[in-house]
């Protein structure tokens, strides 16, 4: 069983999720319409590069926007979580050795205990968020049974990691849930919200070419996220 | 009834469909009719096939329900905080129930969905920039407007605003004549004290090409002799076409894309047939998004540029100041606080922020911005043709209150207001409120603290 999950599975999940993100940045960009859009995408190139990038980079540090800075709570649980939810489980050591072991090759890694703090971080955050959208009005009135099911595909890895390395008897049992868990969620990422692993790349390139080429990007300096 | 009278998908394009509807006080009629509109959803789920993309697709798909659209929402805020007020929780309910369900909506649903379009969105846009993924509800509310209009569910004044522009190409029942007219009546009023002022019409090769809003011919002619007064005292070599001089588009809020064109390329025609340098256009907000930021794209141009370089008003005004064509005399700047009302349409939509601030440092004294301003600015709360729209006055009218509080936590009397729409709402504020303030456009602003040029003053008899 753990060899089928960690073998043939995982090559399927991986082939899944790489072709999928690759089918659904081609799929927005061919959906782009410079008339129906109003933005002159290939026009005015330079410019919309120029906006994509700031339109991205801006978002991409935390209190790096206005509305990251007038939410600062929501905002060091969002990039705990996210950061989290990528560094960990590319750099953890454990994932590397079986890199080495089925691929050949490793990447750098991360000391186990700063992998720990990342993954508790983790669901520490997903905890916060689920409370979050239970608390806030306005969080609450958009909230879907979808949503959570996405957090939880999205933080179930993390459990079921940590309670392999650290909590459970049977290890093995829990590895295995652990794997089938990450694999869900590779799988998930482009059918689900969870697409937004490249969407919000997509998305935010988009507004950013938008500000850049049409709205005063052209005129003014460059858009004040 | 599937099609009313008055109320129906038909377009209107001739006086008679236009007096008919305008014979309708308040449109009572007409939103009778439309309870009973049919949806013609074949047609319907058509169009949205053909103009739902991938940026609206993925829009609506990876919304994270995060909530951080609500408070950039004045209408959320000005409506305590009303969870029903969240942008992604107002799109997702129309335009993305309307996806969900390909088109197969009752009458009821699309009053909803142009109650909800109209009077709790006036697409400033600002909710796109607080959403992480870049979402903009605003841009999506204006295209559900288009689907809603292609059905018939517009309100009145939307769908008679059309109309004149249809007919008149023009915003208001202005024709060719009565707008010539109407230049050469505020010649020959303003000219006793201006010797030599004109108001060239249709010269071609001009350095500035002046174009505007239908309303100032129709309600305001002392404006069009206030832009004249200005350029004859900045000595500039200007023109005003006598087609083609209205830069607004009703149709543009009201989401008749076939007549946005139409209008735009009107536009267009007199920049190519009096082949101006520049064209400086009035103070009016959406006039400048619709002709010079939108209109190269409904006219299909690929550059995404208008004919000619296009300046707002303020821009032109900057200039000016800037290069002393013309003069402030210092005694005369404006001594009280000040503050700006950065329309949502230049500012937000069209990146011109520094600009106002830089006419503010000639003019003013004690200029105060209100909080948040430039990109950030709440909407007046008049926008998206809100203004003009009877059925949805009180929801307005609640919207003002972020304005009203932003304007007087600055503690200005007096508010520079270079949009009509602003401007409108801010005096409508004014009338509701009882605020002490006053607010004001740029020329008559302009038009008492500039020197005038010893040779340009009225000769002593």
């Amino acid at each position: 069983m753990y060899q089928f999950v960690t073998g043939p599975l995982l090559w399927l999940s991986f082939a899944i999720f790489f072709i999928g993100c690759i089918v659904r940045i081609i799929c927005y960009i061919r959906g782009l319409d410079w008339q129906a859009d109003r933005v002159a995408y290939t026009t005015h190139f330079s410019y919309g590069i120029k906006g994509a990038i700031r339109s991205i980079a801006f978002w991409l540090f935390p209190f790096g926007t206005r509305s990251w800075r007038n939410n600062p709570v929501f905002t060091v649980v969002f990039f705990v979580f996210h950061i989290g939810l990528l560094v960990t489980p590319v750099f953890l050591l454990a994932h590397n050795i079986i890199l080495k072991e089925r691929w050949g090759f490793s990447l750098w890694t991360i000391p186990e205990s700063v992998a720990d703090v990342l993954a508790v971080g983790v669901i520490i955050a997903a905890v916060f968020l689920i409370l979050r959208r239970i608390a806030l009005s306005e969080v609450r009135i958009l909230t879907t049974t979808y949503d959570f099911l996405v957090l939880a595909i999205a933080v179930a890895p993390f459990v079921t990691g940590f309670i392999a390395h650290h909590i459970a008897s049977d290890y093995k049992f829990w590895v295995i849930v652990h794997v089938i868990c990450g694999e869900i969620m590779l799988i998930a990422i482009p059918f689900t919200k969870l697409s937004h692993f490249v969407l919000f790349f997509m998305s935010r390139a988009q507004l950013g070419m938008d500000y850049g080429i049409k709205r005063g990007g052209m005129k003014g300096k460059g858009f004040a996220w | 009834m599937p099609e009313g009278i008055l109320c129906n998908k038909k377009t209107i394009d001739t006086k008679e469909q236009l007096d008919a509807i305008l014979a309708d006080a308040s449109g009572n009629q007409y939103y009778e009719e439309m309870n009973h509109l049919d949806i013609d959803k074949v047609a319907l789920w058509t169009t949205i096939r053909k103009t739902f993309k991938s940026r609206f697709k993925t829009w609506l798909e990876i919304c994270a329900h995060c909530g951080l659209c609500a408070e950039s929402c004045y209408y959320y805020l000005a409506n305590n905080r009303d969870p029903k007020q969240v942008p992604s929780y107002k799109i997702k309910t129309t335009l993305g129930e309307l996806i969900r369900r390909k088109g197969d909506v009752s009458n009821a649903f699309m009053q909803m969905c142009m109650d909800t379009a109209f009077a709790k969105c006036s697409c400033c846009t600002r909710c796109g920039v607080y959403c992480p993924f870049g979402i903009d509800m605003g841009i999506m509310f204006s295209y559900l407007r288009g689907l809603l209009f292609s059905q018939g569910f517009t309100p009145w004044e939307m769908k008679i605003g059309s109309g004149m522009h249809r007919i008149y190409r023009a915003q208001m029942d202005v024709t060719t004549e009565d707008w010539v007219e109407t230049c050469e009546w505020m010649e020959e009023e303003w000219e006793d004290d201006y010797p030599g002022l004109k108001i060239p019409i249709d010269k071609e090769n001009a350095d500035i090409m002046y174009t505007l809003n239908a309303r100032e011919p129709k309600h305001y002619p002392q404006d069009i002799a206030e832009a004249a007064v200005l350029f004859h005292l900045a000595g500039e070599n200007w023109t005003a076409p006598s087609e083609g001089w209205e830069a607004t588009s009703l149709t543009m809020f009201a989401g008749d894309w076939p007549a946005c064109k139409m209008q735009v390329e009107n536009v267009y025609a007199a920049m190519k047939r009096l082949k101006p340098k520049r064209v400086v256009g009035t103070e009016c907000g959406h006039a400048y998004r619709a002709t010079v930021i939108e209109g190269p794209y409904w006219a299909g141009i690929k550059t995404g540029q208008p004919p000619v370089e296009n300046l707002h008003y303020v821009e032109w005004v900057a200039e000016v100041l800037r290069t002393g064509k013309l003069k402030i005399d210092p005694a005369k700047k404006i001594k009280e606080p000040v503050t700006f009302q950065d329309s949502c349409n230049y500012v937000r939509n069209a990146g011109l922020a520094d600009i106002p601030r830089e006419i503010m440092s000639y003019i003013a004294e004690d200029f105060r911005e209100m909080k948040p301003n430039r990109e950030h600015n709440f909407c007046c709360g008049g926008g998206g043709g809100l203004n003009g729209i009877g059925r949805y006055r009180e929801e307005r009218n609640i919207g003002f209150k972020v304005k009203r509080d932003q304007i007087l936590a600055t503690g200005a009397k007096l508010v520079v207001s270079p949009c009509h729409n602003c401007w409108d709402a801010i005096r409508d504020m004014e009338e509701i409120y009882h605020m002490g303030i006053k607010w004001t456009f740029l020329k008559p602003l302009l038009i008492d603290m500039v020197e005038v040029p010893e040779h340009l003053k009225p000769k002593e008899e």
